[in-house]
């Protein structure tokens, strides 16, 4: 018996120690490293208390970057959810050809985003103001990447078309596990299909659900490749993501412990919210 | 039951639907085969006259093969690596959830789950650098490292689903606990492992983030990397980019268009469980 016990000790402490050294020791360095004044590559620097954290709060480039990110991570969640829902129902009604647009949903999940933003980039420049033009819209023939007012929706545009795919597939695995009884059942009874829907299939997606709106809701908040590849943060700082300016200050503007102080800041906020989503959604399931 | 006859208003509605995830991708398939003289012409219109040659310049501009064999050496050695390493740490920590030690390491691997990778991107450069592993082969350990939180997650809800009795008899006829990880419960464990297989690879194929921040050596470059350093070069032939992301994409896009079934089912029945 203590030979078993201690091939399962081998089995976990260098997976233990690994784990350790790339990821919780890096992340105890950056919350040091928060409270100092390191620009990431002078031989000293100095302990600086709260400072870093003081000064987050008063900074504007800080504040912008949190206000973009949350509407960003906000409307795509609320996008990526309704429409994935709805092509899932599409997907597991009685369709022609039906493997085949299952196939071509799920396609752009498997492509670099980074591409796929270039691509777009493209196509928002070029492509979309033709059509603006032939509509006769000024508004619409311009580039809207170009525009600090609406680069925002150009970026979500880019994140749902890629980002439903991921849902539809774990909302069509959803749908698969109701019971054909429940439907027989409420056939018979009459029911109407909005009835249906919002007291059978709604309410038995609920897990789904969840797991659903937290992926989206995280995955929006850490956005980076799409602003890399549409905007680079522009223009202007308008579409600049709390990770991208963590990345550019930290490694390119000399603000190394300042952005850790930021990113220890932002650590706090996504965990709060995962909490906070996981025990509202939850609730709502177990209500049912 | 009665069969009913197939929904037309959804399938139009399906159809239409699915023409908006096409569009962009034959705008790259047609701009890729284009010259600059059939792009002015007509920006949507299908090619005429089938220019391979942006494919020729796009391979020698961004040392294309190189950067394929980094991409496919990275994500193939990581991909079996989190399959034998992960699955195996979650197996020591499902038939041990009742000792503290692994009970605690259960919620140490998934509680990193919460951690967005911006508060760790600093500081693990600077450490990957200290150690001289910054380049490939400590990126593919970090892939295998920062599978854990996941997977395990993943692999110990399925390993505890697994009756205890199929070991014990295996204990009883002198197997060691690593012969009985690898002779029975691996075996058992195919299911999920293709739905981690699967979104491993994906994730490490795409990935951009890790090898931007870690990887100094142009030699090392992986795919998406080297689309975004060419950029620059790209800006003025639009021809030659799309040439370039076109073959980027392809490998994926060959490898889904085979696979496609199994794919699927192996993320929907990961799912489920």
């Amino acid at each position: 018996m203590a030979k078993r016990r201690v091939a399962f000790y081998l089995m976990t402490i260098p997976a233990l120690l690994l784990f350790f050294a790339f990821h919780t020791f890096p992340a105890l360095q950056g919350i040091y490293y928060s409270f100092t004044n390191w620009d990431g590559f002078s031989d000293s620097f100095d302990y600086v208390g709260f400072k870093n954290f003081i000064n987050i709060f008063q900074d504007e480039n800080v504040l912008n970057s949190y206000v973009f990110t949350f509407k960003y991570a906000i409307l795509t969640t609320i996008l990526i959810n309704i429409i994935s829902l709805l092509i899932a129902l599409g997907l597991n009604a009685k369709i022609k050809a039906k493997n085949f647009f299952r196939g071509v949903y799920f396609l752009p999940n498997i492509l670099s985003v980074l591409i796929v933003g270039f691509i777009f980039n493209y196509l928002f420049a070029n492509v979309f103001p033709i059509w603006g033009e032939k509509l006769g819209s000024e508004f619409l023939s311009q580039n809207i990447l170009g525009n600090s007012d609406w680069a925002w929706i150009g970026i979500v545009i880019v994140a749902v078309w890629q980002g439903i795919a991921y849902n539809t597939i774990l909302y069509l695995a959803g749908l698969q596990t109701i019971p054909q009884d429940l439907y027989e059942a409420s056939n018979l009874d009459g029911a109407s299909r909005w009835r249906e829907f919002w007291s059978i299939t709604f309410p038995m997606l609920a897990s789904f659900f969840t797991i659903n709106m937290v992926l989206a809701m995280k995955g929006g908040l850490m956005v980076f490749d799409q602003i890399v590849a549409l905007t680079g943060g522009g223009p202007g700082r308008s579409t600049q993501s709390i990770a991208h300016l963590i990345y550019t200050g930290g490694f390119q503007g000399g603000e190394f412990a300042y952005q850790s102080a930021n990113a220890v800041i932002y650590f706090i906020v996504i965990v709060v919210i995962s909490a906070l989503q996981l025990k509202f959604l939850q609730k709502r399931e177990m209500d049912l | 039951m009665i069969k009913k006859s197939s929904n037309w208003p959804a399938t139009i509605l399906i159809a239409l639907g699915s023409l908006l995830i096409l569009f962009p991708l034959y705008m790259t398939i047609a701009i890729a085969l284009k010259n600059p003289e059939e792009m002015a012409q007509s920006i949507f219109s299908l090619p005429t006259g089938l220019h391979f040659e942006n494919f020729a310049n796009a391979i020698k501009a961004t040392n294309f093969f190189n950067a394929l064999g980094n991409s496919a050496t990275i994500t193939i050695t990581s991909v079996v690596f989190i399959l034998l390493t992960n699955s195996m740490v979650a197996y020591a920590i499902a038939r041990n959830m009742n000792r503290k030690f692994f009970k605690a390491l259960y919620f140490y691997f998934i509680s990193a789950m919460f951690i967005p990778f911006q508060i760790i991107m600093l500081p693990v450069v600077k450490v990957t650098t200290d150690l001289h592993m910054n380049n490939i082969l400590g990126l593919i350990i970090l892939y295998i490292v920062y599978g854990l939180a996941f997977n395990v997650f993943v692999y110990t809800g399925y390993i505890r689903s697994i009756p205890y009795e199929l070991e014990e008899a295996a204990t009883v006829d002198g197997a060691t606990t690593f012969g009985t990880f690898w002779k029975i419960i691996f075996p058992l464990l195919a299911p999920v492992s293709a739905t981690i297989g699967i979104l491993s690879c994906l994730s490490t194929w795409n990935d951009f983030m890790l090898p931007l921040i870690l990887l100094g050596d142009q030699d090392s470059y992986t795919l998406p990397l080297v689309q975004y350093v060419f950029q620059g070069q790209f800006s003025t032939d639009f021809n030659l980019a799309f040439a370039s992301y076109l073959l980027a994409l392809s490998p994926m896009l060959v490898v889904y268009l085979f696979a496609q079934k199994w794919i699927i089912s192996g993320l929907t029945s990961g799912s489920i469980k």
